[in-house]
């Protein structure tokens, strides 16, 4: 049993930063224009780093590695607030030709959600719907959509489905869903995790750089405090994180399932809190469209209602309690 | 990362799991929480049949006794004797815990070669006279005086939180030898014999109802100057060595009661038909946080392993962990509702323990470091924020 990043994990977690502090920057992020569509180069240069065929095997032109790097790279990924349809277009490696080399862009919905919202869609090549029958690729043109005005994440642009969606080719069946179902959320949560990680950082570099009272609002215990619960929160949700692909690398140390929905609310909890605990620590500053905490929150908000709240994989371990 | 533990790692715990299924059916009925030399009897009794198998001072290092485990073997241990309700480590925590590891550390030869030993056998136990009724999260500024008199120390003061104070052979006694200098350096570590004329031990009863702690009132104890451990003045260093022994598992134990105790009140809310979406929700969120920690402890482990010192993990695990056991008590009075009237199982409920643990949860928060001062350290040491002046 060794639970900490082992070399090769650290190098690739390592590279995934920088790749998205150098191609990602938070001025380029915020400079998207929301509803132009995704980024096709970024998006190529996430897919020429392995983002998306990093668990296709190699005999396949994939990296050939599993749950535990992905959750790395994802968290790096999250840390950087990237837009665009990451968990869906990952997903979708090997089931969407051209998902892995970026070429295709692919999003994800539940089509049994109620509003139906599909992210990103102008920018979609593909759309996979979900449905009780498995799960079915529609070409985004063919959806009737509205588009919802002032989405919640500036940045992550949503459209409203009018009427019935139309049939597509199948291809896949209910338990191979429920499989990506179950990656997906963990991927979800690690993007989480490094939004809980990024407004941490925020905050705390304001708290020691800004004065009153002649002093640094973060000597006073009162603010340090709220810092020092961030970095708790982030800490444990890591935990929670990492231990959820692990497991579903090697089911045999653990039950994947519940791993799964340990991340997904604690990784949840971590990014929305200290999202509002960074605008807290800010103070009226935070509560500027300026400063960053607000796209990290935002971020964090949205994903939350990504393959399953926080309350709805809480409530999935609560039946497995009792006898 | 790996979560597999070793063949030998594996084997580690097989032949553990084993013994322990032989060992356990031997053990005399556990004594009245409160009843503390029939305590002090069973836990030494648990410590002797420990050291009788090679499992004393697990964590110990081999040339002082112990197995010398690595950090992994002994979160094993610690998941195997707790999935099996083995005995806790009890009447022993001080002796095993806090002064035999400073002994090691800081110890002559003679004062390891007479404790050491008797500490892994069960034959001698140990309180701790650290804090004062003046001196809790401020441990420094503490006030017990000591005069050196010829080839002895005279001791007189108060001492305050010591459990096992009644049953204890020994004492890891903090004094002030110097009230000159700064707070931090006129600290003295002595052993103290608890039999020494002079010192009167008074309980303490806690809200919990039971007599946990005692004060210590010291009256010009003559301690022999043989029994200082480290140099005179040199006690604050000496002892916060012992912390350097944290190796991640502090609280492993409790919180694997914490999820057996979520599991019986889910199933309490279950058969009385309170387990409404709500209840359900703070369950799940419950039982996603515990997992999370059980998570947490194997990476602290892991670091400790890889660098042979303790990270802040300890500190980040303690201050979830009692917000978590927090929770989980408010959880419980509002699933109990009135079968929580009572610290004693009420008739048809597993009651008892739910509510003992709503009220022990109120002592997470306050020992071994309150949370405030664990979010200074947290704080400070590891996010680089300064300190208020």
């Amino acid at each position: 049993m060794d639970f900490e990043l082992d070399e090769d994990e650290a190098a690739l977690q390592e590279g995934v930063r920088k790749l998205c502090e150098g191609r990602f920057p938070m001025e380029r992020v915020r400079a998207a224009q929301p509803g132009a569509g995704v980024d096709r180069d970024g998006w190529r240069e996430l897919a020429d780093a392995g983002v998306f065929a990093l668990r296709m095997p190699e005999a396949e032109g994939g990296v050939g590695l599993g749950m535990t790097e992905a959750v790395l790279v994802f968290e790096e990924l999250g840390r950087a607030l990237v837009p665009g349809p990451l968990v869906g277009s990952h997903l979708a490696a090997g089931i969407v030709d051209g998902a892995a080399d970026g070429s295709q862009v692919v999003g994800v919905v539940d089509g049994r959600d109620e509003p139906l919202l599909v992210e990103h869609l102008p920018g979609l090549d593909v759309v996979l719907v979900i449905d009780d029958d498995g799960m079915r690729a529609l070409e985004p043109r063919a959806l009737e959509v509205d588009e919802v005005a002032k989405p919640l994440d500036p940045l992550t642009p949503v459209y409203r489905v009018r009427g019935k969606l139309p049939d597509g080719d199948r291809v896949a069946d209910p338990d191979t869903v429920a499989g990506m179902e179950t990656e997906g959320a963990a991927l979800v949560a690690a993007l989480q995790l490094g939004i809980a990680e990024a407004v941490t950082d925020l905050s705390v570099a304001y708290a020691k750089e800004r004065r009153q009272f002649d002093r640094p609002i973060g000597s006073f215990q009162a603010v340090k405090h709220l810092c020092a619960d961030m970095l708790v929160r982030t800490e444990v949700a890591r935990a929670a994180v990492y231990a959820a692909g692990v497991i579903l690398d090697d089911p045999g140390v653990g039950d994947a399932q519940r791993a799964v929905h340990a991340a997904k609310v604690t990784a949840g909890d971590a990014a929305v809190r200290n999202g509002k605990a960074a605008i807290q620590v800010h103070g009226g500053m935070g509560f500027t469209w300026e400063v960053d905490a607000h796209l990290y929150l935002k971020r964090a908000w949205w994903l939350d209602t990504v393959l399953g709240s926080p309350d709805i994989h809480a409530t999935a371990i609560a039946s497995t309690l009792t006898r | 990362m790996d979560l597999r533990y070793t063949a030998e790692e594996e084997r580690f715990r097989a032949e553990l799991r084993t013994w322990l299924d032989d060992v356990l059916p031997t053990l005399p009925p556990e004594p009245d929480r409160n009843d503390w030399p029939a305590r002090r009897v069973y836990d030494t009794t648990w410590q002797r049949m420990l050291f009788d198998a090679g499992y004393a001072g697990i964590n110990w290092p081999v040339e002082y006794g112990g197995r010398g485990a690595s950090p992994s073997q002994h979160l094993i241990f610690l998941e195997e004797t707790e999935r099996v309700h083995a005995p806790y480590v009890g009447a022993n925590f001080v002796g095993l815990l806090h002064a035999g590891p400073t002994l090691m550390a800081e110890a002559t030869d003679e004062q390891r070669a007479r404790h050491l030993p008797r500490i892994l056998r069960g034959e001698e136990v140990w309180c701790q006279g650290f804090s004062e009724p003046g001196a809790g999260s401020d441990l420094a500024s503490l006030h017990t005086r000591a005069v050196r008199d010829g080839d002895h120390y005279v001791v007189t003061g108060q001492k305050i939180w010591t459990s096992h104070a009644e049953v204890a052979d020994y004492c890891e006694l903090l004094v002030r030898t110097d009230p000159d200098a700064p707070k931090h350096r006129g600290i003295t570590w002595l052993i103290m014999p608890m039999d020494l004329p002079g010192i009167e031990v008074r309980p303490l009863t806690t809200i919990q109802g039971s007599d946990e702690f005692a004060e210590l009132f010291l009256d010009e104890v003559r301690i022999p100057v043989e029994n200082r451990v480290g140099a005179e003045n040199d006690g604050w260093r000496v002892a916060m060595v012992t912390f350097s022994f944290e190796r991640g598992t502090a609280f492993v134990s409790e919180m694997l009661q914490s999820i057996e105790l979520l599991r019986s009140l889910a199933q309490i809310a279950r058969d009385t038909g309170r387990d409404d979406a709500g209840v359900k929700r703070e369950l799940g969120h419950l039982a996603a946080e515990l997992d999370a920690l059980w998570a947490l402890t194997k990476r602290n482990v892991s670091q400790a392993a890889r660098t042979g010192v303790p990270g802040v993990g300890g500190s980040v695990f303690k201050l979830h962990y009692s917000e978590v056991r927090h929770r989980l008590g408010e959880l419980s009075m509002r699933v109990l509702d009135r079968a929580g009237l009572s610290v004693a199982d009420v008739d048809g409920f597993a009651s008892g323990a739910l509510v003992y643990g709503q009220i022990h949860a109120l002592s997470l928060t306050i020992a071994a470091g309150t949370s405030q001062i664990q979010r200074n350290i947290v704080g400070e040491r590891v996010l680089g924020l300064p300190k208020e002046r």
